[in-house]
């Protein structure tokens, strides 16, 4: 079997007392869609973190793509082709929905220290940020301000500067967190689109979006990783039962 | 739409300011050319400021430091004898843009109020270590010998010749200001300053952290670009000093004291931030508003406060806002 794209090992992170992350192992396959799923509190968004390179972890190793990474920052980490979304909406509100993802196209074509042509005639730029843009659904938006988009609207230009980078892996921190029933309906069609071309990784509570868009599910309770499996695996575990999913519905 | 509203004042406001020594001439009111002179002399350095404090998001609060070590550069040559403009100007901005740099280094790896304090002190540093040297007059100052010599060239002795030079100037700064902020480089700098009042505006940590780290995670790292944006800021405020030094031919620490940093910033502010055009509106506004107020009454700085409150309350982008709506 090929190496996992992403592979974790012993990854542990403490904030004073607590334990965010407990010596994680976790293998993510080339192209699979991976689900973290996990109580409130769980480590979850530490453990993205870690991986996205923002977190630099205590014990612990990443491998990505063949290499160690475990001492590269966000910045190294994301030009190897790792993207990250935030579980808070983080996008430029006083740029337009294109000069977003322009932005994230630049940040992948070499240093900035361009000081006399207008970025934003630049053709290299413009046309794969519009493409990437349509992708996601949002090609009739590219010249609305990004502060101005429908909060849904928001999370896919998250996604789209993501894309822009040409990952080879997506991080998505609750994708679907704070949407309406109908957003979080085009977010998972979107999201299912982008299945098999690119890896995801992905961390969400709605679990119809996660049972609907994930290959495997790995559950995560007081920063450990107790089971990791197929849906249907992951359903049937009883210690996730437990834990997690049969909270006070016990049959 | 290409020719804008924006285009429309900027050429006019060319215009205006290449006739005033036409204009003071005609009228024998050489001192004109000498108040708009100053006033195009604080543009270029509220425009340098306007790059990092506006576009960078950077809130340096002392800026003063690059317009004393330009006009000490210029100072100091002189009273060695040594009058070459072109020599002294590079130095002014050399020099400038070497304390930038170290300034730079150590503060932009903060923000908010350290970053404020940080480039505050370094400025009353530079203060004080003008206040020290006694050699060029401690904290009186001393006289600047000659102006600037540009081998035949030109010469600044004659005050219309001088004008159009530092007009010349500020049109280039404003020329080369607008197209750095919207080539990359620009853009890498304003998006670094996009996300931080969110970050503030949340008001906690982790998310700050969040955030902050969003602009590296689409693999920006923006920290050499604040930098050189810094530096540039520095050399450019630097020849603003240079400037100076010839205009008042006299020079002292109170060119580097934090109040001269604050009214930098305030032209930056009353023209409008983001503009580049605004600041140096703010600086021909806050100079010409000087200039009158102080011949009606010597109290004229309850006049002006108030004046400055009002625009900030109610004009949030600034003068330069209220004439041009565009961008």
């Amino acid at each position: 079997m090929a190496e996992p794209l992403i592979a974790v090992r012993g990854l542990s992170k403490s904030f004073g007392g607590l334990r965010a992350t407990d010596r994680v192992d976790l293998d993510v396959e080339d192209g699979e869609t991976h689900a973290i799923i996990g109580p409130n509190g769980a480590g979850k968004t530490t453990l993205i973190g870690q991986l996205a390179g923002d977190l630099r972890p205590d014990a612990g190793t990443t491998r990505f793509a063949g290499r160690d990474v475990t001492s590269l920052d966000a910045p190294a980490r994301s030009r190897l082709g790792l993207a990250r979304s935030f579980q808070i909406t983080s996008i430029f509100p006083d740029f337009s929905a294109l000069d977003n993802v322009a932005l994230a196209v630049q940040a992948h074509s070499g240093h900035s220290f361009h000081f006399w042509r207008p970025a934003r005639a630049e053709r290299e730029l413009r046309e794969p940020a519009l493409a990437v843009l349509g992708g996601v659904g949002l090609g009739a938006r590219a010249d609305v301000l990004a502060a101005n988009l429908a909060h849904g609207e928001q999370r896919q230009l998250e996604i789209a500067m993501a894309l822009a980078t040409r990952p080879r892996l997506l991080l998505l921190d609750e994708p679907v967190a704070g949407m309406g029933l109908e957003e979080t309906q085009r977010m998972v069609r979107l999201l299912s689109t982008l299945k098999r071309r690119v890896t995801i990784v992905l961390v969400e509570h709605d679990m119809d979006a996660v049972f609907t868009l994930a290959d495997r599910i790995s559950v995560m309770v007081y920063g450990r990783i107790i089971a990791t499996g197929s849906p249907e695996e992951v359903r049937g575990n009883a210690e996730v039962r437990r834990a997690y999913l049969g909270e006070g519905t016990e049959s | 739409m290409a020719i804008s509203r924006r285009a429309i004042v900027l050429a006019a406001g060319a215009v205006l300011l290449a006739l005033v020594p036409p204009v003071a001439g005609l009228l024998n009111q050489p001192f004109y050319v000498d108040l708009f002179r100053r006033m195009m002399i604080f543009a270029i350095a509220a425009l340098s400021l306007d790059l990092i404090l506006g576009y960078g998001g950077m809130v340096s609060f002392g800026h003063a430091a690059y317009l004393g070590i330009g006009a000490y550069a210029v100072g100091i040559f002189a009273f060695y004898g040594v009058d070459n403009g072109f020599l002294q100007w590079s130095v002014a901005i050399a020099a400038s843009a070497a304390a930038a740099l170290v300034i730079g280094v150590i503060s932009i790896r903060t923000s908010g109020v350290y970053f404020i304090m940080i480039t505050l002190a370094f400025t009353q540093m530079l203060y004080y270590l003008g206040i020290s040297l006694e050699t060029y007059g401690g904290d009186n100052g001393m006289p600047l010998k000659t102006r600037s010599q540009f081998a035949g060239l030109v010469d600044l002795r004659n005050p219309s010749a001088f004008y159009y030079v530092v007009l010349a100037l500020l049109l280039l700064f404003l020329l080369l200001g607008r197209r750095l902020v919207d080539a990359r480089f620009g853009m890498v700098i304003r998006s670094a300053r996009s996300n931080e009042p969110r970050a503030r505006a949340i008001g906690f940590a982790p998310f700050r952290y969040k955030l902050a780290a969003f602009v590296l995670a689409i693999g920006f790292a923006p920290f050499r670009y604040k930098l050189a944006a810094f530096v540039l800021a520095g050399g450019a405020c630097g020849l603003a000093g240079a400037l100076l030094a010839n205009q008042t031919e006299y020079l002292t620490p109170d060119f580097m004291h934090w109040t001269r940093s604050g009214e930098i910033m305030f032209m930056v502010i009353l023209g409008g931030m983001r503009t580049l055009f605004g600041p140096v509106l703010g600086a021909v506004v806050l100079l010409g508003l000087e200039d009158v107020l102080s011949a009606l009454t010597e109290h004229w700085q309850i006049i002006l406060g108030p004046f400055l409150v009002v625009v900030v309350l109610f004009a949030k982008r600034g003068l330069f806002g209220l004439v041009s709506r565009d961008g």
